[in-house]
């Protein structure tokens, strides 16, 4: 060992010299801080009077600059760019802002023309004829062309003998290419719901790397992204219909949930969507919050095929003894919707509002209903419950509860969310769960064709001959009045049947710093970018 | 020679039982990437068919040494969640994670190094006492705490750093720099205190024995005795729990990356596990393992460089 000489008092300052270089390097954060947070109270600020000087020097420059890019949080990373394997609600609700369908939903839930300018549909609904958008580009300037649109749409239907990724698009018999600007999708059978299925990306046929290299034809542009950190876009300048506001987005992956309040605050994120009643409750003024619905159709939903759940007596007890009010009331201070059915009320043109009525707390009802059922003294069951979804824990813990009015032991067993898709959603293998339905397109089939005996995504083992046939009538029939009227039975019969128990609507809170404005509600998932902007 | 050899072997081995666990693990947890990557739309003939074509369906030991072959190939395989090659992914992020473990080591060693030879030197003065109790007091603080806490007390109060607002290396270096710093300080402080702790009590000890008594008798001052003679015993013992602390600031470092919203490894290993990521998981376990292999091969190589009679004694 060499020989090395500190003396004691050497080692001291060293010490020192140590604590002085941490304490020199801490506040040489200050500068950095400037950059973010803008709104911070200039009062706070000047106990240090390094960091005013730096906030001031730079506020000049970040006042114009820091209104052309946003921040925003979201919960989980995107499971795909390539638009037509995502499939997260949340994933899609991003990409929504990159890519575009034929024709795309807009805020009020129709339909409208987006990669094609205009489309027919023949009378008898099996020919869907579209027209290509006049001078439409993609992101990397090349035009869209008729065989891109062909490409995108036999890539969802499987037209190489794999499984098609829309099940819908099993139905599509041929893709026509009738000239450079016109398209026929023709359909085995008729179909007048299909067009909401058309809301699928197009993209372009000669690009190999969807995942690396994301081109469509929205709002805005893919720049880059880093897995579990951030995906950056930015406005895409040649877009053929209103341009976004703000030039640059930032998508920030928010992985810990418990740290969202203090981001927002400190500056680092400037929109999240999804708050809880209580992280909005601890927002200062400088957010605005957005109040909308999740729309989701949040039920306890029962396992019809297991014991005691196959007796509609039973299913019917559990409604009566369960208050979606008083669930409102312990979740999200008494915000959200009741429903009474598989549908939410956005849905307006199917929504019956006066199924929430069907059953009305009534205890000695729901007692009744079980003695007839054989079960005098009630059972225990167990919920199942993803636990990464802290509304609905606190849903089952509400339901569990309120069932031991009537002597029902509800046991509620948290689970993560991959064990929730693979033995209560895939394997059914669970007595009841707490948990929110959305729906994939704005259509009557993406929300009841679940319930339909043979369906395979019929988690709840429902079997019900009357809605089968109501069911099957509703999507036979083109005609429109005649669909409403046989999804409406479906609907009634859910509600009736007391497939589930259904609670509501859950409601959702958008934060978005005050800088900004302009966020809109969509009655599907999708986080529309392109509208928010500046303040001023 | 032959001692490294053989640590070798052992580290092959204990490589090879780690990631069987790891699969082992996963085939025991419920949960299929499948269901997980194609949701809840999906049909069971497209979920069919996706894990026929990733594999899935096949035997775990099939899938065993078909990961095992291509690993001891140097690929990686690709990730389900990100379908891009895990050894790009973990590239990027290496840095990150690189650098909080370095930086909460070093800092680990500056502060308890110097302090816990300053306090065996004054042992019982003014400093020394206030500096056990405190040393006390920051030990019995986990890290997430003392991260939270920080996060507040400089980022919401002080407003000296954005909370969550991470700068990658990529971007912009010295602001990446500065926003470990806080992280380094959460997952460094336990173990400085702890490693103080340690030093100090071992200089005192060794002070004691004869050999001490000997060196000050042959006319040498007290710093000769103390850097010459006595901290060279003292330090073996402060170098094991350096070399477990390593081990254990990566794993430190998991929750302080959640807390601190780092996009690091950790973050990348937790969310890789609930999606059933295996590809990513098993070489990032792998990574630890070599990492936890590693240290204590050097820890090894360092006694006997200290003090050469641990190589005689075998």
């Amino acid at each position: 060992m060499m020989k090395k000489i500190y003396g004691g008092r050497k080692s001291l300052s060293l010490i020192l010299v140590l604590l002085s270089t941490l304490t020199i390097t801490l506040s040489g954060c200050s500068s950095k801080k400037a950059e973010d947070s803008v709104t911070q109270d200039s009062n706070v600020e000047s106990t240090s009077a390094e960091s005013t000087d730096a906030s001031q020097d730079e506020a000049g420059i970040e006042e114009t600059d820091d209104l052309s890019k946003i921040t925003v949080g979201i919960p989980q990373d995107l499971d795909s760019m390539d638009p037509h394997t995502a499939n997260g609600a949340g994933t899609k609700e991003i990409l929504f802002n990159i890519y575009e369908g034929l024709v795309k939903p807009d805020e009020n839930g129709n339909l409208v023309p987006a990669v094609a300018s205009e489309y027919t549909i023949s009378e008898d609904g099996t020919v869907y004829s579209f027209t290509l958008r006049d001078g439409i580009k993609f992101h990397d300037g090349n035009p869209v062309t008729v065989e891109d649109i062909k490409y995108s749409i036999e890539r969802n239907a499987g037209t190489d003998g794999s499984e098609p990724l829309v099940s819908a698009f099993s139905n599509i018999s041929s893709v026509n290419i009738i000239d450079d600007s016109h398209i026929d999708i023709v359909l085995d059978q008729a179909n007048t719901e299909f067009l909401a299925y058309l809301d699928i990306a197009i993209i372009p046929a000669s690009n190999s790397d969807t995942e690396g290299n994301p081109i469509g034809t929205g709002p805005y542009k893919f720049v880059s992204r880093s897995p579990q950190e951030n995906l950056i876009l930015t406005r895409f300048d040649d877009y053929w219909g209103d341009a976004a506001y703000i030039k640059d987005v930032t998508i920030k992956i928010e992985a810990n949930a418990d740290a969202v309040v203090m981001d927002l605050e400190g500056g680092s994120i400037d929109m999240y969507a999804r708050l809880t009643s209580t992280q909005v409750s601890q927002l200062s003024d400088t957010f605005e919050v957005y109040e909308g619905t999740m729309n989701l159709v949040q039920a306890l939903f029962l396992n019809n095929a297991v014991k005691p759940f196959d007796d509609v007596r039973v299913r019917q007890a559990l409604c009566y003894a369960i208050d979606p009010q008083t669930i409102m009331d312990f979740v999200s201070d008494g915000k959200g919707t009741e429903i009474g059915s598989n549908v939410f009320p956005a849905f307006t043109k199917y929504f019956m509002p006066e199924l929430t009525d069907t059953y009305n707390q009534d205890i000695d009802k729901a007692k009744e209903l079980l003695s007839e059922a054989g079960y005098p003294d009630g059972f225990e069951f167990t919920i199942t419950v993803a636990s990464n979804y802290t509304q609905h824990v606190d849903t089952a813990q509400v339901i569990s509860e309120q069932l031991k009015e009537i002597g029902v032991t509800a046991n509620i067993q948290e689970v993560e969310w991959n064990s929730w898709l693979s033995d209560v959603y895939t394997d059914r293998n669970y007595e009841s769960t707490v948990v929110g339905v959305d729906a994939s397109t704005l259509t009557g089939y993406a929300l009841f064709s679940r319930f339909a005996s043979d369906a395979h995504n019929n988690f709840t083992n429902y079997n019900n001959s009357d809605y089968d046939a109501a069911f099957a009538n509703a999507v036979a029939t083109a005609d429109d009045d005649e669909k409403t009227k046989y999804y409406k039975e479906c609907e009634t019969i859910l509600a009736e049947d007391a497939a589930n128990v259904y609670i509501q609507d859950l409601p959702e809170f958008v934060a978005l710093n005050k800088k900004y404005t302009g966020y809109v509600f969509y009655p599907l998932y999708v986080q529309d970018l392109s509208k928010i902007r500046p303040a001023e | 020679m032959k001692y490294i050899i053989k640590k070798i072997l052992m580290m092959i081995l204990t490589l090879v039982v780690v990631s069987f666990c790891v699969f082992l693990a996963f085939s025991l947890i419920p949960g299929d990437p499948a269901t997980r990557k194609l949701g809840t739309e999906a049909t069971p003939e497209l979920i069919m068919q996706y894990r026929e074509k990733m594999g899935l369906n096949d035997p775990l030991l099939v899938r065993y040494f078909r990961w095992l072959i291509s690993f001891i190939k140097g690929d990686m395989g690709t990730s389900y969640s990100y379908s891009v090659p895990v050894s790009s992914m973990l590239m990027n992020k290496l840095p990150i994670t690189l650098t909080l473990g370095i930086m909460s080591f070093v800092m680990m060693i500056v502060i308890s190094i110097p302090l816990g030879i300053y306090t065996a030197k004054h042992e019982n003065g003014y400093i020394d006492k206030v500096i056990v109790v405190i040393n006390q007091i920051i030990m019995a603080v986990p890290p997430f705490f003392s991260g939270i806490l920080l996060t507040f007390l400089f980022g919401m109060i002080f407003k000296l750093f954005t909370p969550g607002g991470f700068v990658s290396y990529t971007q912009d270096m010295g602001a990446f720099l500065k926003y470990l710093i806080l992280p380094a300080i959460s997952i460094a402080l336990p173990k400085a205190a702890m490693s103080t702790k340690l030093l100090r009590g071992s200089v005192i000890a060794e002070a004691e024995k004869d050999y001490t008594r000997t060196a000050y008798s042959r006319g040498n001052s007290t710093t000769e005795v103390l850097y010459r003679h006595v901290l060279k015993n003292a330090m073996i013992p402060v170098i094991t729990f350096m070399g477990m602390a390593l081990a254990d600031m990566i794993a430190g470092s998991i929750v302080i990356e959640q807390v601190f919203s780092i996009p690091g490894i950790s973050r990348i290993l937790l969310t890789s596990i609930s999606n059933r990521d295996y590809p990513v998981v098993e070489a990032i376990i792998m990574g630890i393992a070599i990492l936890v292999i590693v240290t204590n091969l050097l820890v090894d190589i360092i006694y006997r460089i200290i003090d050469p009679r641990i190589e005689t004694m075998e």
